[in-house]
């Protein structure tokens, strides 16, 4: 997938409006499923059909869309809009049960499996099965659902790209060497295989306990035939996420660590030439005008112990943040060009039920949330462009 | 309470919040208060990339310990407050290296005379199957690496910078899980090893963090609850990061308050000012809400650590941040004496 051309000036209102899947990824904390249900929100408010599916949203979020109970189904959320918004909250286990259930021969095969300790144990518990969950599940709903738009809020991850690999991997890892080794013994190879995999099952039966060895190998005996199966399924998540159809939007906040991560994360997208279609800052700090920050704690300190001071203060010290905060994004906005960048002010509210969260939504798709003009992205370090939703 | 006898309260000091509170400022700023105090302090990253180097301005971290605070440097008066009668404290020090499961892995298995096995299992690519087949495996290793520093008295403090909060819940829970699944072996061994070490307040706390925020604040109050119900360890006091410090001033309107100081305002600076007056009030009033709410749901006393206007933390404002948990323990209550 190469990147849009520049001449179309893009906002998110525009990446959204052109897609048919959005995923939303980022490091944990910055508010990237409140953003995912947003920009679905958004899309029902403009009349699509559009489903989010989360991944452990905070408690009120989940109120606010009336997640409360839900199964890994989607579930219809009732709002003033004309279009329809659906959400789910994603259910890692029974995702990969009716997987195995898609992909075994016959229902004592999926049973087998089911049952099983190990796969218990995978189900709940590899590292990348909530990845590949969340991947397949909005595989599931945007090929097979009656959907317009899906967005995906991704699990939080510290290996940003796990995401993207988890198909792979864990489709990889249902064919690992080490369990073909143990399992030769049933298909008749040599002895001398058959002596070195005795030996070393014998060796790891010594750290971990035999039971557990036992449960492995009962699991890919049962698993046999059906990674077929499962790679192929991998393979379409894969080409579905590069479909141009399907928007990255790249979610953080503007403190030095999560733009770091983001920086990461779009360059790591940008290997996969996979382009980053938005940039959303959460909680941005209001800078209230376009003075600098050293001129008002000059104030601030000539008049300390006044009350005027302590306004200085407060103004200064605001504008000090904002400057550190527009420093780091100009970086970043220069990484994932020509892609919009979005910059939301920290908001005196949380989404604690629909109006708020249409609140949030006006501030997101507000065009003067747009921070990409020449002061973003310049080198020049012009005036501060003040994030949108400053309450004044 | 007096800071020294608060670090030494146990030999290990678990620090866990979700993310995006500032877990890692505050494992690095309590690493630094404990040092500036004379401890003897080693900082344990679990998850490999953290931005804990950055604000000590060193290299990234490895499975070597790195010195980041050199044993024996001053400790450098923060603030105006530093008194001229008081001899120079001394720092204990502070190092800082990664435990991550594989590191572990093959360290155990080495120091369990097992290095052939631990050789094969590591070029198989053994060590993601077997944590597959043994929940929880990685974090007992993790665990028992670092139950190893602590029992070879190298420190008097190690610090752990624990996974994000969702996940503290389990990598915390692993040993008694394996306990049970595990029933023989090594592993049991090491899983029994660890559940002592969370099990004895004299040995092992976990500190919460969060920020003065709602959805923090649940997650926190729900993690502090499980914490103790589910793995049984000792909570130590609650540290709340970015508390906004209160201004007197802030509800004055600012032409009066400019008459007052016989300053005359530019053109548009009253606006700027009480609009930022404003949004800081707004939210200064929120993060007390929450603070209040917290003290009643949850029995813990809290540390409280400025807001710092800055979006990178480098050893000044860790000072800043250490100082302030100083002060903090100072204010705790004493711990009551042994029955």
């Amino acid at each position: 997938m190469s990147r849009r051309p520049t001449d179309v000036d893009e906002s998110l209102e525009s990446v959204v409006a052109t897609s048919d899947v959005v995923i939303c990824c980022g490091s944990g904390g910055v508010g990237k499923t409140t953003t995912a249900a947003v920009i679905a929100m958004h899309a029902a408010q403009q009349g699509r059909r559009a489903v989010v599916v989360t991944i452990d949203p905070a408690r009120r979020l989940a109120d606010a869309l009336g997640l409360d109970g839900l199964t890994n189904e989607p579930a219809l959320v009732e709002g003033p809009w004309p279009g329809e918004m659906w959400a789910m909250m994603l259910d890692t286990k029974s995702t990969f049960d009716d997987l195995v259930r898609r992909y075994s021969a016959d229902d004592d095969q999926a049973d087998q499996i089911l049952s099983n300790s190990f796969y218990l144990n995978i189900s709940g518990s590899l590292s990348g099965t909530q990845e590949y969950m969340a991947s397949e599940k909005l595989y599931e709903l945007a090929v097979e659902g009656d959907f317009d738009l899906v967005v995906v809020d991704t699990p939080p991850t510290r290996n940003a790209l796990d995401f993207l690999e988890a198909p792979q991997r864990l489709a990889k890892f249902l064919d690992h060497r080490l369990y073909r080794v143990l399992t030769t013994p049933n298909r008749g190879i040599v002895k001398a295989v058959n002596v070195a995999a005795q030996t070393l099952m014998r060796s790891i039966a010594k750290v971990v306990g035999a039971d557990v060895i036992g449960d492995a190998i009962a699991f890919f005996g049962a698993f046999d035939g059906m990674e077929k199966g499962f790679a192929e399924r991998a393979t379409e998540v894969d080409r579905l996420l590069s479909e141009q159809s399907t928007a990255f939007v790249l979610v953080a906040s503007p403190h030095s660590d999560t733009m770091a991560e983001a920086t990461y994360f779009a360059g790591e997208l940008a290997r996969l030439d996979i382009a980053v279609r938005a940039l959303v800052v959460n909680r941005m700090q209001p800078s209230f005008g376009e003075g600098t920050s050293v001129g008002a704690r000059l104030r601030a300190e000539a008049l300390e112990g006044t009350e005027l001071g302590d306004l200085y203060r407060s103004l200064a010290e605001s504008r000090l943040l904002a400057e550190g905060e527009h420093q780091h994004l100009r970086g970043l906005a220069d990484d994932v060009a020509p892609a919009p960048v979005v910059g939301v002010a920290v908001q005196p509210f949380e989404v604690s039920d629909l109006d708020t969260l249409m609140q949030l939504g006006e501030v997101l798709f507000d065009p003067v949330s747009l921070l990409t003009s020449d002061t973003e992205r310049g080198s020049d370090g012009g005036p501060a462009v003040e994030p949108a939703g400053d309450p004044r | 309470m007096d800071p020294e006898q608060f670090f030494t309260a146990s030999g290990v000091i678990i620090v866990a919040g979700k993310g995006g509170v500032g877990k890692t400022a505050v494992t690095a700023a309590l690493a630094v208060a404990a040092s500036s105090v004379g401890c003897r302090t080693l900082i344990v990253e679990v998850e490999g990339k953290s931005g804990l180097a950055a604000m000590f301005d060193s290299e990234q971290l490895s499975f070597d310990e790195l010195v980041l605070v050199e044993p024996g440097s001053p400790v450098e008066p923060v603030g105006l407050q530093g008194s001229e009668q008081e001899p120079v404290q001394m720092h204990g020090g502070v190092s800082a290296r990664t435990v991550t499961p594989d590191e572990a892995l093959v360290e155990y298995l080495r120091a369990h005379g097992m290095q052939r096995i631990s050789n094969r299992l590591v070029s198989l690519g053994a060590v993601e199957l077997i944590s597959t087949a043994v929940p929880g495996i990685r974090d007992i290793l993790v665990l028992g690496a670092v139950k190893a520093v602590e029992r070879s008295g190298s420190y008097d403090l190690i610090v752990l910078d624990a996974p994000a909060a969702g996940h503290a819940i389990s990598f915390l829970r692993s040993a008694s899980g394996l306990v049970d699944a595990v029933k023989v072996g090594p592993i049991h061994a090491q899983a029994k090893e660890v559940l002592d070490l969370l099990h004895d307040p004299t040995r092992c706390r976990v500190v919460l963090v969060t920020a003065p925020e709602e959805t923090p604040v649940n997650e926190l109050i729900e993690t502090a609850y499980s914490l103790e119900d589910e793995v049984g360890v000792a909570l130590g006091p609650v540290v709340v990061n970015g508390v906004l410090e209160s201004l007197a001033g802030l509800g004055s309107e600012p032409q009066v308050a400019a008459r007052d100081a016989g300053v005359q305002l530019l053109e548009g600076e009253a606006e700027m000012l009480r609009a930022a007056a404003e949004f800081r009030a707004v939210r200064t009033e929120l993060q007390l809400t929450q603070l209040d709410r917290m003290a009643q749901d949850l029995p813990l006393p809290q540390l409280h650590l400025p807001y710092l206007f800055v979006t990178d933390l480098s050893r000044p404002e860790l000072n800043t941040l250490a100082e302030s948990l100083l002060d903090g323990v100072r204010g705790l209550p004493e711990p009551r004496p042994a029955p």
